[in-house]
């Protein structure tokens, strides 16, 4: 079944903050290998001229795809999610997160579009810092299958 | 922001050094921990496979995290990653076993761009097939 259009630009309320932790960023790095000093001392990060550890630039997604479900959920919307796959993904930032930031994340509906009975849907969400200074943009693109398509 | 390359120093079609990053399903659950991201998809294979999955695959963000690390491991600093996107274009396949799948990242300059920026196109493939297409990063240089 087909989206409703009229959700397109819809924005939701900023979400609670997220507090980020100097722990949850090492447990990130580590269960993606990553060993980057910058990640987990704050000394190597302050080196490289960041306040406090920073994390890697995946790590956001955590934060705004549980913002961008609460679009996903909403009843009015109809998206099935049991069918639904990850399309793109894409960020954009105006400085790291790291840790000590607490961010809300601010979630709009960007496009909804319907392709060979696949539902796609593009939720862009704007990331800010305590002081309301934007951090980083989170576009992600979600394709439902077409039911026809499951195996 | 203090990469350690200089503007300078690269050219369109500076390549970048090449990895290989190995994922187990033991990664995929401490992924799965790490991210919050507990789709069984990524650590049941009975549930896998009653989607229409050919086995477990990996998280699309597990290979996104590792793709940009190319690019992070060449500037030094992961703070100077100014724009990042892929497309998810097919699923890392993760089998049973204990060699899991591996994922190979290369990258070269694409561009150069104002502000000491560049782009750098990523290729990442598993099992001989690109998992990403469109894998892009703009990262500022010294």
């Amino acid at each position: 079944m087909a989206l409703d259009q009229s959700f397109v630009g819809r924005t939701y309320p900023p979400t609670d903050p997220y507090e980020v932790g100097r722990e949850k960023i090492r447990e990130f790095a580590e269960a993606v290998g990553d060993a980057n000093p910058a990640y987990t001392d704050p000394d190597a990060a302050k080196a490289l001229g960041h306040a406090d550890v920073i994390a890697p630039p995946t790590f956001v997604f955590a934060i705004t795809f549980k913002a961008a479900g609460e679009v996903i959920a909403d009843p009015q919307l109809g998206l099935d999610y049991s069918r639904v796959v990850h399309g793109d993904q894409k960020f954009a930032y105006t400085r790291p997160v790291r840790a000590g930031d607490r961010l809300t994340v601010t979630s709009t509906i960007e496009a909804i579009k319907s392709m060979a009975g696949n539902d796609i849907l593009d939720v862009r969400g704007e990331v800010h810092d305590e002081a309301g200074e934007h951090v980083v943009t989170a576009w992600t693109k979600l394709v439902a299958r077409a039911a026809a398509e499951e195996a | 922001m203090t990469a350690k390359i200089a503007y300078d120093e690269v050219e369109v079609g500076t390549e970048l050094p090449a990895q290989s990053f190995p994922v187990t399903r033991a990664t995929l659950v401490q992924y799965a921990g790490a991210s919050g991201d507990f789709n069984p998809i990524h650590w049941n294979e009975k549930f896998a496979k009653e989607v229409g999955l050919p086995d477990v695959i990996a998280h699309g963000m597990f290979t996104m995290a590792e793709a940009v690390r190319v690019v992070t491991d060449w500037t030094g600093d992961p703070g100077a990653v100014v724009e990042y996107g892929v497309r998810f274009t097919k699923p890392v396949v993760v089998p049973n076993d204990d060699q899991g799948a591996l994922i190979e990242v290369s990258g070269k300059v694409a561009a150069k761009l104002d502000d000491n920026t560049v782009r750098v196109d990523l290729t990442a493939t598993s099992a001989g097939q690109k998992v990403l297409g469109m894998s892009r990063a703009v990262v500022r240089l010294a």
